[in-house]
């Protein structure tokens, strides 16, 4: 065991990777000898070689692409996209092509790789290095899309992700980088994926949120689900948790409109709405850009998250 | 000029006794001192950034001769798509120190509202110089389409499509150049190769033996020059507008210079950039050049050249403080320019921020009623 932040535990999986499988390799842009621009790959040259890790021209579309054809043709690639943000000039190839190849080919052809992005707000980085952009991918079906939330998740849920048989996007919250520390394993081990993680127990509201653990205690007793993967959902593990209070709150940082958040409503609304005592609140970005000045307004932080609690325990 | 071979105006012509650039001392003074300008812009920004009053900036040292000699060849009725590194290009055209430190400090007078992160300016006015965006390359088309419809109004304008080097692995740079080739848009791409890409050196970015010549395969003709040398980056500028007010087409110039600093003030270079190489470029400083030239011809005195940096830097402190002393953004800037009109689902969303900030006490919140 040692402690280590989120991205240091990122680091430990994709060096214990390397190291298992000559057939993985990690690329995307400035990841080599400048070790990615958060440092998520520092190292990794130097110890595996340019071979095994390394830059690529500035293309998302390029890097994306390439990686299916090695993906079908045996080899495991990690690639980086430097910001969830700068992802779309690689939509395509990641919507029409990787989520598709295992169903249009029959399963002839398949596109197991791994697509790490940074993502999310709060660090100051205005409209363009600062968004969550799971729902476009969620909406998409043959992805599996992936967060974790602490670097014991992220080391097992990204080493999960790089066995995985299909193609996985693992979103990396950039804010929680250097801010969490956790003990992590020595070596390999997996975290499955398509499970949830109870951060707390409680009995009086259940919040659903991915990047978890708000501090939320004015006498009411929250119960805390880390979603994990958001595709495909452990959806059996959110109706128990909604069943468990009837009160349930979701939090995403996305925008609201079309987001995560109001599929996890609608869930709880189809499989457990005898059980509910309050309507499912959301509490979400705005259905805006996201500014820079004032993002502290926009993110749902602590003191949205607590009135959305609070608003439903009383109802 | 070939495609491959880099020109020099200051290294080559220039040298020759009785050189005449065809260009006012005035005019050659006021590039010399929009140079040292951005160069003052730059430093202040590093000090403001590493003293925590800015979040970050962009360094701008060592490529000011690119940015102002292209901006000193387009009129004021020409448009500009430019990247985050072309401080040099509004500032040569008039547009207020001032006003780019308030998008710097990201309050309530910055064009885009406090809504973009430092160094993505937006101006209308004195020049089009159009709001920048951190996706790299999706401006290329977008200055085409500009560009052809200028050409559609039969106006002699042109538009300017500037980017580094690894932009040009982009999307936006293929298809920017394709159509502008078919369309003989009045269009000048501008490549400032500048050595890196974050920490990508520019030789491993593309098999080709040089930039320019991407434009080849596009029917584009494609210039090198040394982006150190004001007059150089200048005179292709020119030349190129000249061809596209004629109807000829599109131009695409790479400038070869070098970025003097980090990518960005979160980024430490000297994982990747070797201290000689450093050296080897600031012996050909763009400022210090174009300066030795000036004094040798008599257009500038010896003592000027700290006198007018002083100048300078006094003029953007001021800005600085300026902005500074400005107010953050209102809250409703959360919500405003979504569309042309707030649809109901953004309005109420706006009326709970404020409500919340109300009942919180929080300063942005005014008196608590949604104003928009
Ligand atoms: C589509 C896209 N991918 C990645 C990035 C992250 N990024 C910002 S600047 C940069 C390097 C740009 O290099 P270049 O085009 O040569 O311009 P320079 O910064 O050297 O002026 C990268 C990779 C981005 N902004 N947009």
């Amino acid at each position: 065991m040692a402690n280590m932040t989120l991205i240091g535990a990122v680091n430990d999986a994709l060096k214990t990777a390397l190291r298992e499988d000559p057939s993985v390799l990690v690329f995307g842009e400035d990841v080599g000898k400048k070790g990615g621009v958060f440092l998520a790959t520092d190292g990794l040259q130097a110890e595996f070689g340019a071979d095994r890790c390394f830059d690529t021209p500035l293309s998302e579309d390029g890097i994306i692409g390439t990686a299916i054809g090695m993906a079908m043709n045996g080899l495991k690639p990690v690639a980086e996209i430097q910001f969830q943000d700068f992802i779309f000039p690689a939509f395509d190839q990641i919507v029409s092509e990787a989520a598709k190849l295992r169903y249009r080919s029959g399963g002839q052809y398949t596109a197991p790789m791994v697509i790490r992005t940074p993502y999310g707000g709060g660090i100051r980085g205005g409209l363009y290095h600062s968004q969550s952009g799971e729902a476009y991918f969620c909406h998409t079906p043959g992805m599996k899309v992936v967060i974790p939330s602490t670097p014991y998740d992220a080391k097992g849920l990204l080493l999960a992700a790089i066995a995985d048989p299909d193609p996985v996007l693992f979103m990396e919250p950039k804010a929680l980088y250097r801010a969490v520390k956790g003990e992590v394993p020595e070596g390999h081990y997996t975290v499955e994926l398509s499970t949830t993680r109870n951060v707390r127990e409680g009995d009086d509201v259940t919040v659903v949120e991915k990047a978890a653990d708000m501090a939320a205690e004015k006498g009411i007793s929250v119960h805390v689900v880390d979603l994990r993967t958001l595709l495909p959902l452990d959806e059996s593990a959110v109706v128990e948790a909604a069943k468990k209070t009837g009160r349930v709150v979701t939090v995403t940082e996305a925008p609201r409109f079309c987001g995560y958040a109001g599929e996890i409503s609608a869930i709880v609304a189809e499989r457990a709405i005898e059980y509910m005592e309050a309507p499912v609140v959301r509490v979400t970005g705005f259905d805006t850009p996201f500014p820079n000045t004032l993002e502290h307004h926009y993110l749902p932080d602590a003191r949205r998250v607590i009135d959305a609690i609070e608003k439903v325990a009383n109802f | 000029m070939t495609i491959t071979d880099l020109s020099s105006i200051l290294d080559g012509p220039a040298q020759a006794e009785g050189f005449d650039p065809g260009i006012s001392d005035e005019e050659l003074l006021h590039c010399y001192r929009t140079m040292q300008l951005v160069r003052a812009f730059d430093d202040i920004c590093l000090k403001l950034q590493r003293s925590g009053r800015i979040g970050f900036s962009i360094p701008n040292k060592g490529i000011e001769a690119t940015q102002v000699g292209a901006a000193s060849a387009l009129r004021k009725d020409d448009w500009f798509f430019p990247s985050y590194r072309d401080f040099g290009m509004a500032m040569y055209h008039g547009v207020d120190p001032t006003d780019m430190m308030h998008n710097m400090f990201g309050n309530s007078l910055d064009t885009a509202r406090g809504r973009q992160m430092p160094v993505h300016f937006s101006f209308t006015d004195p020049i089009h110089f159009v709001s920048i965006s951190s996706p790299l390359g999706t401006h290329v088309p977008q200055a085409v389409g500009a560009a052809y419809a200028m050409k559609l109004r039969g106006e002699d304008k042109v538009a300017l499509a500037s980017f580094g080097d690894g932009s040009t692995s982009t999307l936006g740079f293929h298809s920017g150049m394709s159509f502008a080739g078919v369309w003989k848009a009045p269009v000048i791409f501008l490549c400032q190769n500048n050595g890196y890409a974050i920490s990508m050196p520019s030789h491993e970015q593309t098999a080709s033996s040089s930039y320019a010549i991407k434009g080849k395969a596009y029917g584009v003709p494609g210039v090198r020059v040394d982006g150190n040398d004001l007059l150089s980056v200048r005179a292709a500028v020119a030349e190129a507008a000249e061809r596209a007010r004629a109807g000829e087409g599109p131009t695409l110039i790479e400038a070869v210079t070098f970025r003097m600093g980090g990518h960005s003030t979160s980024d430490d270079p000297s994982a990747y950039v070797p201290d000689s190489e450093f050296a080897e470029w600031r012996d050909k400083d763009p400022i210090d050049r174009f300066e030795r030239f000036l004094i040798q011809r008599g257009t500038l005195d010896v003592a000027e050249p700290e006198l007018i940096y002083a100048d300078c830097l006094a003029q953007v402190d001021a800005a600085s403080k300026a902005a500074q002393a400005t107010a953050p953004p209102a809250l409703e800037t959360i919500f405003s320019d979504v569309y042309a009109e707030i649809p109901d689902h953004i309005r109420s969303q706006g009326q709970a921020a404020f409500e919340l900030a109300g009942r919180l006490g929080e300063a942005a919140a005014g008196d608590g009623a949604f104003p928009l």
